[in-house]
């Protein structure tokens, strides 16, 4: 069954439609990958189906229930999370601490029982930073768990940033550009990292990459995007071989190639 | 999960009551004046002229607060202690000694204009200093980090202005050129709140024209546009902001000028109140837009000046007069909060990710 | 790519000019002349004096560790010597133009300040020669070795400090040791000469000694085991509460009330620390719930005509509280979705309306206009009634320590989180499934809470209450004292308080600057010391990242 389901989502910007129409399924436990030179409107599907956006057609439905209108914070409870191109850390906040807000959904203490200091507090407490800490260990992150964010070395702070959006317990996990600035050899190892998490969690994972080549080994499916709109999808050994795609890429690549580097810059004013 | 959209619906519902019930009470305030009718025609029309006289200065004001907004996003709060820092030094340097030599209304011309280059020049001057010292080195800085510095700014210029002219309130001389009445459209109105209309007009499509026509007011344009691709395009931002702030500067000095010739008093918190008022009506009219500012300051001058005894007239409030900067400060809230992109304004883009 | 350009003789003139501009505008501005009364060593030094030379002999300081290494003095000597112009420049125009009839504070007897009362020629000359000298000196004494220098600065600092203070110290040692004694120290309020340089030469000796056998001491303390140094910190905060219990006593009745005063604005600061120091929420308006908080209190208890129920203290307090904190639920609600700068105006925009309302004719039937309300009693504790400030010390402390206690709880739980990730990005925030209305209406509400707390002691400490108490200035003042003290911490709060708001009531002289001087220290301290004086726990760690700081004392400090 399709755990999430886009159905002719329109996202409109004054006259300049980001996303147009576009229909998305995602078996769940499949890793999908969404392609797309740069402004195709990948980020901001992910921003529509995170509620940061409002659709202004169609509808988005997870699990069988229409995401539209739905506040962002809830949406994260019913279970997505996600992760951002330029990656958007508590900088000022310890790693733990940041994967200690990752977990508030599943904390449920009232405020008024840390005044008191309730046990029930503090054995919620203590399992949160335990299970904080396992998450850190399991992203190869053990011993950084009192360092601020920003002080994190760059690849640390991509998964830093994984580490808590799992904290959430998500069904579905969006990744945007987790591989963005990285050398090759990182960049395949970033992808093993992937599958094992949907290997040993279950998680459906639904990633944005700018680089064919390295999303070819993972992916499952692939939706390529091109100025909103969807131009193909399939294996990846189909899109490798559709036309439309070759020259939306080849056309236009080194073009995209010098975008990428700036798109850290524009993606934050 | 109905249940837990019920924060959202709380929020909702606030403002929705809130809507409700203002509306409800300037309906039902209005109507009861309305049937009392307390006042004749020509009150109304002196009441429109008074406001738009003082709307005229709030549109000077607000013109410095959306440039800089426009450039910087960030809300000059020291905009007012620009204006008052503008006429308090020509008052005291220049119009008292003019005045009391007799020169002032022998050549009440030639004096109007020294008192306002002055001010304009003081004003610019501060805005600079201002810019220099407290903004500019923190533009990379966290937004609420500016926002602190020009509310120090803001004070400090209060007090220091203060230490320097003294606590109490300085009288503007009377210009005797000015202090007649003419009539307008059938009724009396005072010269002075001509001249203040009529000099703010001309200030304001001069800066509009120098804004869009001048190749410095293209930078600006840039600037405010894309600071990044403005550098990379050989402008020089830092120049351009500063010149932003002096020209924004260079109006509410203007504006001092003509508020003094209103209210013939200075003091060194006058710049607090047109302040603020003038902010309102920068987001009035949609910040950032300079002909927003332009119509949200004469709306709000006017809004201000009939609304008291519109609204409250007839519910009977006491003292109605006292209570007018809380409706400004109400409209300002309001606002801010159903439409901060301004009466007529787009809508600002949505959260970023 | 250095940006450290060649320090040349043209930037030393150039600091110079602005060290002697800023002394000029201090003088301008009235400051100089209000404190010429002030004698901070008898006969010797006036505060006055210290002002004209404090800014010129910090900036050659300056220039001292920027220039080159060999001519070290010469650049220093030019920059004082560059920084006496401007004040000269002040002085000639005074004495010739007569200057005072636009600058109401250049007055004769400013200018018998700065000449030194030598008149302007004679005076002109020792002010530079002295300026110079100053700066000289103050470059001189960067130069030394560090464990020199540093008992020096130390020893002049507290000297100072004492000299500054020497009214207070006066009454206090009085009442602890008799006149006689104390005038051998501090004569009509001021610090004898000889009692100085002895306390200068013993405070810069006890801080070498102690420096010397610092470092041995900090080895000892590593070498103590974890629960070792955990019972020198409960044992350290038992003597701490015990001073804390027994401070009136050792302050007497004037000082007692200027620590009540301090704990106000302790109490309002951790409020409005939670606001805008854990949550990140700028808020002008802060001051309406200390008004709320007092007026409530002012209309159940008092006993003059505007009293509604004259119920006693502490059934009001409880009352004062909620009402502030519905307040700042109603309040908080329709800016919620607000941003940033606009949150801050229209917060100040809801003080001004609040003010203006109780100012009004509308509402002067019921809350006074601007007669205020009269007549608040003071709080009683079975049966007495708390008259003396030393008495009333106890309800503040009690309410700054509640404070205290629900602000450190709630910063290490799960909410204090919620705050400071909302407070870093709140997108993000709102996307970890933080609830973005109840996280925001908590801090507006908890801060209110305590604002309404302090209000509502307030009234009842100065037993009636006038609108105009509560505008704008106040909000500003606290917002102030959190800056200087760290944006988000507890302690800071306290020194913060201090600093703006004891040192001030201790120097009366500052009253009328005290905006001038909050203005000043806003830009300063974003300028120079964003994190403020005491930072936050995390601001420390943000600073001190790369030095391998063991997570021990935060153990400690957490529990
Ligand atoms: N908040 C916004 N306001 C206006 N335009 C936007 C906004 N967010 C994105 N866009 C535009 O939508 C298009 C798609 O952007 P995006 O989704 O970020 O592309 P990408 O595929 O590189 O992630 C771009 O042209 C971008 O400029
Ligand atoms: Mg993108």
């Amino acid at each position: 069954m399709s755990i999430l389901s886009a159905k002719n989502v329109t996202k409109r910007f004054g006259g300049l439609v980001a996303v147009g129409n576009l229909n998305i399924d995602l078996e769940e436990g499949s890793i999908v990958s969404i392609i797309g030179p740069n402004g195709a409107g990948k980020t901001t599907f992910f921003n529509c189906v995170t509620g940061f956006y409002q659709v202004t057609e169609g509808e988005i439905l997870f699990d069988g229930q229409s995401l539209n209108h739905r506040s962002t914070d809830l949406i994260t409870r019913l279970g997505i999370s996600r992760t951002y191109q330029n990656i958007r850390l508590f900088a000022n906040m310890t790693t733990i601490e940041n994967i200690l807000v990752g977990e508030h959904p599943h904390l449920k203490t009232f405020w008024a029982e840390a005044i008191f200091r309730t046990p029930r507090f503090l054995k919620e407490e203590k399992d949160a930073e335990a299970e904080a800490r396992r998450l850190l260990r399991y992203v190869g992150l053990a011993g950084l768990g009192d360092s601020l964010a920003r002080n994190l070395p760059y690849g640390a702070q991509r998964r830093l940033e994984i580490a808590r959006a799992l904290a959430s317990k998500p069904k579905l996990l969006l990744l945007d550009e987790p591989t963005a600035g990285m050398n090759p050899n990182e960049s395949a190892e970033m992808m093993r990292f992937i599958k094992n998490l949907r290997d040993d969690l279950g998680i459906t994972i639904l990633l944005i990459e700018h680089d064919m080549r390295v999303v070819m080994g993972i992916s499952e499916h692939i939706h390529v995007l091109d100025f909103g709109q969807k131009i193909a999808e399939g294996s990846p050994k189909e899109i490798q071989r559709n036309p439309r795609v070759i020259e939306a890429y080849l056309g236009r690549g080194a073009a995209s190639g010098l975008e990428k580097q700036t798109d850290g810059i524009s993606a934050t004013v | 999960m109905q249940r837990r959209l019920q924060n959202i619906n709380y929020l909702d519902f606030v403002l929705w009551f809130i809507r409700v019930s203002i509306i409800v009470f300037v309906a039902w305030g209005t109507i009861a004046t309305l049937l009392d009718n307390p006042y004749s025609a020509d009150v109304w029309v002196n009441f429109t002229v008074l406001g738009l006289a003082q709307g005229s200065m709030y549109a000077l004001i607000a013109i410095g607060y959306t440039l800089v907004y426009g450039v910087l996003f960030m809300i000059n709060f020291a905009h007012g202690e620009f204006f008052m820092s503008g006429i308090m030094t020509a008052t005291v340097f220049i119009a008292g000694p003019l005045s009391a030599s007799g020169y002032l209304n022998n050549h009440p011309v030639i004096s109007l204009l020294l008192i306002l280059v002055v001010s304009m020049i003081t004003s610019v001057g501060v805005a600079i200093l201002t810019e220099r010292v407290a903004y500019r080195p923190l533009r990379k800085a966290p937004r609420l980090v500016p926002l602190i510095t020009a509310l120090g700014a803001s004070t400090f210029l209060q007090y220091t202005f203060r230490g320097l002219f003294g606590s109490e309130v300085k009288p503007f001389p009377q210009v005797e050129a000015l202090s007649g009445k003419i009539s307008f459209l059938g009724t009396e109105i005072l010269q002075t709140q001509m001249v203040v209309i009529i000099a703010t007009v001309i200030m304001l499509v001069g800066l509009y024209l120098f804004v869009m026509r001048t190749k410095t007011g293209k930078a600006i344009r840039a600037v405010a546009e894309d600071k990044d691709v403005a550098a990379l395009m050989g402008i020089d931002v830092d120049r351009t902001i500063a010149i932003t702030f002096a020209l924004g500067a260079s109006m509410a000095g203007a504006a001092g000028v003509l508020y003094a010739l209103v209210f013939r008093q200075v003091h060194f918190y006058m710049g607090f109140l047109p302040g603020l008022k003038a902010f309102t009506a920068a987001v009035l009219g949609g910040i950032g837009s300079i002909p927003g500012a332009a119509v949200g300051g004469l709306f709000l001058g006017i809004f201000e000046s009939v609304g008291p005894p519109l609204f409250l007239d007839g519910l009977n409030v006491p003292a109605y007069h006292q209570l007018k900067d809380v409706i400004t400060f109400t409209l300002l809230v309001l606002v801010l909060i159903f439409r901060p992109q301004g009466i007529v304004g787009e809508r600002l883009a949505e959260k970023k990710a | 790519m250095s940006n450290e350009k060649k320090f040349t003789l043209r930037n030393a003139i150039n600091q110079g000019l602005l060290a002697g501009l800023i002394t000029t505008l201090i003088s301008t501005v009235g400051m100089v002349e209000l404190f010429s009364q002030r004698q901070l060593i008898a006969g010797v030094m006036t505060m006055a004096q210290l002002f004209i030379f404090l800014i010129p002999a910090l900036i050659s300081f300056q220039t001292a560790r920027k220039a080159p290494k060999n001519s070290i003095l010469l650049f220093s000597a030019v920059t004082s010597f560059f920084a006496s112009l401007p004040v000269l420049v002040l002085i000639l125009l005074a004495s010739t133009f007569g200057l005072r009839r636009f600058l109401i504070n250049v007055s004769p007897s400013l200018i018998e300040t700065l000449t030194f009362g030598q008149g302007p020629l004679v005076g002109s000359l020792i002010l530079v020669l002295a300026t110079t000298a100053v700066g000289v000196a103050a470059a001189f004494v960067d130069q030394m070795d560090e464990k020199i220098r540093k008992p020096i600065l130390a020893g002049l600092m507290w000297t100072i400090l004492v000299g500054t203070f020497s009214e207070i110290l006066q009454e206090r040692l009085r009442a602890f040791f008799g006149i006689g004694f104390t005038n051998l120290i501090i004569k009509s309020k001021a610090l004898q000469p000889v009692a100085a340089l002895i306390f200068l030469v013993v405070v810069t000796a006890i801080s070498y000694f102690w420096q010397q056998r610092g470092d041995s001491i900090k080895k000892g303390l590593a070498s103590q085991s974890a629960t070792q140094r955990r019972n020198m910190t409960y044992a350290q905060r038992i003597a701490f509460f015990v001073l804390l219990l027994i401070l009136p006593l050792l302050l007497g009745s004037y000082l007692s009330e200027v620590t009540n005063n301090v704990g106000i604005y302790v109490l309002m600061g951790l409020g409005l620390n939670i606001v805008v120091g854990f949550a990140g929420l700028l808020d002008l308006g802060y001051v309406a719930f200390f008004a709320i908080g007092a007026y409530v209190m002012a209309i159940l208890t008092s006993e003059g005509f505007l009293g509604v129920a004259q119920t006693s203290f502490w059934l009001a307090l409880p009352v004062s509280v909620i009402t502030a904190v519905i307040a700042g639920i109603l309040l908080g609600t329709p800016v919620l979705r607000m941003r940033g700068d606009y949150l801050a105006i229209v917060t100040l925009g809801f003080g001004e309306i609040i003010r203006i309302m109780a100012n009004s004719d509308l509402l002067k039937p019921y809350i006074g206009g601007a007669q205020g309300v009269l007549q608040i009693p003071k709080p009683s504790f079975f049966g007495t009634s708390l008259i003396q400030p030393g008495q009333l010390y106890y309800v503040v402390l009690a309410g700054v320590l509640l404070a205290w206690f629900v602000s450190t709880r709630l910063s290490n739980s799960r909410l204090g989180r919620q705050w400071m990730a909302m407070r870093e990005d709140e997108d993000v925030a709102e996307a970890m499934g933080i609830n973005l209305v109840n996280t925001k209406l908590l801090a507006f509400a908890i801060g209110a809470g305590f604002s309404g707390l302090s209000g509502a002691i307030f009234a009842s400490k100065l037993t009636s209450i006038f609108p105009h108490s509560f505008n704008l200035l106040i909000s500003i003042n606290v917002l102030s004292l959190i800056i200087v003290g760290g944006m988000g911490s507890l302690p800071g709060v306290v020194v913060g308080s201090l600093i703006l708001v004891g040192l001030p009531e201790l120097l009366r002289e500052f009253a009328e600057f005290r905006p001038w001087m909050y203005g000043a220290l806003l830009i300063v301290m974003m300028l120079a010391k964003p994190e403020g004086f005491w930072p936050s726990a995390i601001q420390k760690r943000e600073l001190h990242a790369d030095e391998e700081s063991p997570p021990v004392e935060e153990v400690a400090a957490a529990d």
